[in-house]
């Protein structure tokens, strides 16, 4: 669930938490090719309890998300996984751990692969993220999107996103020289279905250009 | 098969779902969001066994966000009615959530949180203060104080007898770990009332019989007043095989506070939240005499269940029962009444577990002997089962073994153990029988016809993961005589016709026979419409020899007299056909089994006592293969789990609270990229008619099974050191 507002109504981050709230802490406000793209104001369900409860400290953040400027108010505590997930509708990134033990998270920040689910997206200011739905290019799939397709290299298709998202850090770090260096630089991103050896076939194969 | 040209069943063709997947568009359950929906977090229980003294929920109730937190002290009392044909184990009484004060295991919900954001929930979930009264659990499957369940037994013969004539006498115990299935995608359940119906996106392996049946049962309602969806689901295993507590606390919630609830377990609480491969002792008695031939085997097995349901594993038995040619055999099979939580069926439920043991206790006879272990096998294959006499519809494991041994090169092997040697590793060959049965269940599948000459075809089943929507598509455009792309299958919605269960491997053979014979039908008839309409060019042609291709009807000897469907259709002014395929199994005389030889090769460091799996081999009798590029990645995922079964995977148990101590993918290891090298599966070709109409025999089951005991027997042969234990760590060979 997201509050939008006018980008003027964005509460400066030094500001308190906003009054209205004790329901959610979180306004977006989106900017697409440099146009401003407001929502209305939605006022989230109220929530029984104490009124004299702390609102969570939040923090006011602008980072790009798939080519697509995000500023938002958000909990500290959100990660970035969350607010992509919960937030931001962009489901493709999966949470199979949420301790950064098995990869499903993966995407990637200023170009560097990251588990999302580590990150705390209050950090994220003026940060590139790039997901799993951001990879094609309209409908030509990127290399590796392709690849994974062409080698059946999943199955039931949870870890996929962050495999991709992985393998695409990967070949960009160079880490593809032989099988032997892509699985030990792939291991970090588990794969319960057992389609390991597929995986490497795929990011060789992106890699190599074939 | 039908008549019809297989032009799409055996092509090596690309998943129909892979550009959702890898594009991040397939949606899991936790992916879907209905207006309004609010989040669940679970409190569990500190302690293994005992009753709740007091529980305190103002402070998280206090919370900004915060909507409500229920325990057992303000939950309404459910029905809970009875859910027979439900997974739920038969003379259990299931754990009722927040019904009472009573603690049966360690990690049981206590209270839930619901709060507008998922980070206030959790926080609140974390306020929530639990007194207990603590007992002491007994969790430990090895003390033999553990009450037991009354065993299952078999006998043939007089085993006891035949093992004490015997000239060779063995005797072992293996012991087998816990497991948990850890599939990627989290259980997950985002539960919305509209009024007294309630629907449910869930992570399930059983969309009608597992979770729509349990929820009306568990809620009182009626059937139709539960709607379940699942259209993707991101592994299982088995692990989705019930529906377990976190499902009725996302739909309580949901009830309570009048808003969606999404309830996600954290991976921790998988471990206690779902079911479970029980841990095994699994004793074995064997008799032979010089040559080889097994006269005798006594099995007494034990593995672990909850002390509110009696989860047997029932395919513990059978492997035991036909897998040799032994005239007297006798089994004991018991469950042991622990506080933990009820296991569940994981990937070769049963027979993975007694597979590790006999196929083990083979390989150790090879060696007493002298003689080859394939060749062991050989002298000990039935010619038909030897528990009651049928005949075997097909049983090809010789063929698996004559196969696999050139493929792997066998003949190079030496047979003394510890004698290769590659630097500091030493390097030891390995095989193992893998079995599992055929199992088939009645299924419906709907198979429409449009005017447009595309069709669609719908079922209650799952994918998680082998491939359903590929595989029923390439059934349906063959049988139909359609073009893949104009096929389209769909799953995974509790108002699509009845499916059984996604598991035991029965989806192609139950619901791949259904989807055939709706599509036979409603291809049948639509030819009978074009040969008795005068207007059509195939007027009063023979119905039996008119086929379907690419949409056309023709006649194969006369390719030019024919018509689309499109044109059929038009001209009868139909706006499309549609047909209620059925499948009902039949029983005959055979006893019908999908079968594997395993061949593994392990390289174990000398000193540190590491093993690595330099390569498997599997070669598999399935029967018919419907998608050859999809079963290969099932045989290599199976051989996979395996290898985590074999080296890595044990839930650990701290039995001084009934606490798992590892609930998390950084200490319940599980095979990485790094740890898979080269694995190769090959599958015979062929069917079985005798199976089912499309002749598969499962595939799911039977490429896990014997995966585990060919590592360990290549350990042995590595460095002489048998361990009788899975997982098989360093520790153990040092």
């Amino acid at each position: 669930m997201s509050t939008e507002l006018p980008e003027s109504t964005v509460s400066p981050p030094t500001r308190a938490p906003f009054t209205t709230s004790r329901r959610t802490f979180i306004a977006t406000t989106t900017l697409a090719g440099g146009a401003v793209v407001a929502g209305g104001l939605f006022v989230g369900p109220n929530a029984l309890g104490d009124e004299s409860a702390a609102e969570p400290p939040s923090g006011r953040v602008s980072l790009t998300v798939n080519g697509v400027r995000h500023t938002v108010m958000v909990d500290n505590r959100t990660s970035l996984l969350d607010l992509l997930r919960e937030h931001l509708d962009l489901t493709g990134s999966k949470k199979g751990c949420n301790a950064g033990a098995c990869g499903a998270c993966t995407v990637l920040v200023d170009g560097q692969r990251v588990n999302s689910c580590l990150t705390l997206a209050v950090r994220l200011d003026g940060a590139e993220v790039t997901t799993i739905e951001g990879l094609a290019d309209g409908e030509d799939l990127h290399a590796l999107q392709q690849a994974f397709i062409d080698q059946d290299a999943f199955q039931c298709g949870f870890c996929t996103s962050g495999q991709i998202m992985s393998g695409v850090g990967c070949i960009k770090e160079g880490h593809t020289g032989s099988a032997e260096e892509i699985r030990e630089w792939m291991s970090g991103n588990i794969c319960r279905c057992g389609c390991y050896t597929k995986i490497v076939r795929a990011v060789d194969h992106a890699a190599r250009g074939k | 098969m039908s008549p019809q040209p297989q032009a799409s069943v055996g092509a090596p063709l690309s998943r129909v779902d892979g550009r959702l997947k890898v594009t991040g568009g397939a949606d899991y359950a936790a992916d879907h969001h209905p207006e309004g929906v609010v989040h669940a977090v679970i409190v569990d229980s500190g302690i293994g066994r005992g009753r709740i003294s007091g529980i305190d929920t103002g402070a998280a109730e206090a919370q900004p966000g915060v909507i409500r937190v229920i325990t057992h002290r303000n939950a309404p009392t459910l029905p809970y009615r009875d859910n027979a044909g439900s997974n739920n184990p038969a003379g259990g009484r299931r754990l009722r959530v927040f019904q009472d004060d009573q603690i049966l295991f360690h990690g049981q919900p206590v209270a839930v949180a619901v709060a507008t954001t998922l980070e206030a929930a959790q926080h609140a979930a974390s306020l929530v203060k639990v007194v207990y009264d603590a007992q002491p659990p007994s969790t430990d499957l090895s003390d033999p104080d553990v009450p037991t369940n009354t065993p299952t037994t078999y006998a043939r013969g007089d085993a006891q007898a035949a093992l004490d004539s015997a000239a060779v006498r063995m005797e072992m115990t293996y012991r087998l770990a816990r497991n948990h299935h850890n599939p990627m995608e989290p259980h997950a359940t985002v539960a919305r009332w509209d009024g007294d119906r309630l629907t449910v996106w869930d992570k399930t392996q059983w969309v009608i019989g597992g979770t729509q049946t349990e929820l009306a049962a568990v809620f009182g309602i009626p059937l139709e007043s539960v709607r379940v969806i699942s259209p993707f689901v991101g592994g299982a295993f088995g692990s989705g095989l019930r529906t377990w507590p976190h499902t009725t606390i996302a739909a309580l919630a949901a009830r309570e506070t009048r808003r969606p609830v999404k309830l996600v377990l954290s991976r921790r609480q998988q471990y206690f939240g779902t079911g479970f491969r029980p841990a095994c002792e699994y004793q074995l008695s064997l008799g032979s005499d010089r040559s080889g031939r097994v006269s005798a085997m006594v099995h007494d097995m034990r593995t672990e269940t909850s002390t509110y349901e009696p989860f047997g594993e029932r395919g513990i038995l059978p492997l035991g029962q036909v897998l040799y040619d032994t005239p007297n055999v006798s089994q004991t099979y018991r469950t042991a009444r622990l506080d933990v939580n009820t296991p569940v069926a994981m990937r070769g439920p049963g027979f993975a577990t007694a597979a590790y043991a006999i196929e083990s206790a083979m390989d150790e006879l090879s060696y007493e002997l002298g003689i080859d272990p394939i060749e062991l096998r050989v002298r000990n294959e039935p010619e038909a089962d030897p528990s009651n006499g049928n005949a075997f519809s097909t049983r090809r494991l010789r063929e698996c073994y004559t196969t696999g041994a050139r493929e792997f090169g066998w003949d190079r092997r030496d047979p003394k153990p510890r004698a290769t040697r590659d630097g500091d590793w030493l390097i030891g060959t390995g095989v193992a029988t893998g079995v599992y049965h055929t199992l088939r269940n009645p299924a419906q599948a709907r198979v429409r016809l449009d005017a447009d000459g595309s069709a669609l075809v719908e079922s209650a089943t799952s994918d998680m993961g082998p491939g359903t929507y590929t595989s029923m598509t390439q059934v349906a455009a063959d049988a139909l005589g359609l073009p893949m792309r104009r096929v389209t299958f769909r799953l995974g919605d509790s108002l699509m016709p009845n499916a059984p269960l996604h598991g035991g491997s029965l989806t192609m053979a139950s619901v791949g026979s259904a989807v055939l014979n709706g599509a036979d039908q409603l291809r049948q008839q639509a030819i009978r419409l074009a040969v008795e309409d005068e207007r059509s060019p195939l007027y009063g042609a023979d119905a039996g020899t008119v086929v379907v291709r690419n949409g056309r009807l023709h006649v194969p000897d006369n390719p030019s007299r024919g018509e689309t469907y499109q044109q059929l259709l038009a001209r009868n002014d139909r706006a499309g056909l549609e047909v209620l395929g059925t499948y009902t199994p039949v029983q005959n005389r055979f006893t019908i089994e999908a079968y594997a030889a395993v061949f593994a090769e392990v390289a174990v460091d000398a000193r540190l006592g590491l093993v690595r799996v330099r390569r498997m081999l599997g070669v598999y009798d399935a029967g018919r293969i419907i998608s050859p590029k999809l079963a290969e990645s099932q045989a290599i995922g199976g051989m996979v789990g395996g290898i985590g079964q074999a080296l890595l995977e044990h839930t650990v148990t701290d039995h001084r609270d009934g606490r798992i101590v590892n609930a998390n993918l950084a200490d319940y290891l599980v095979p990485v990229n790094a740890d898979i090298i080269d694995l190769k599966a090959i599958y015979l070709q062929g069917e079985d008619m005798d199976a089912d109409p499309l002749g598969v025999k499962g595939l799911g089951e039977v490429v896990l099974v014997g995966v585990a005991p060919a590592i360990a027997n290549a350990v042995f042969h590595a460095t002489g050191h048998r361990v009788r234990e899975l997982p098989i760590t360093a520790d153990a060979l040092l």
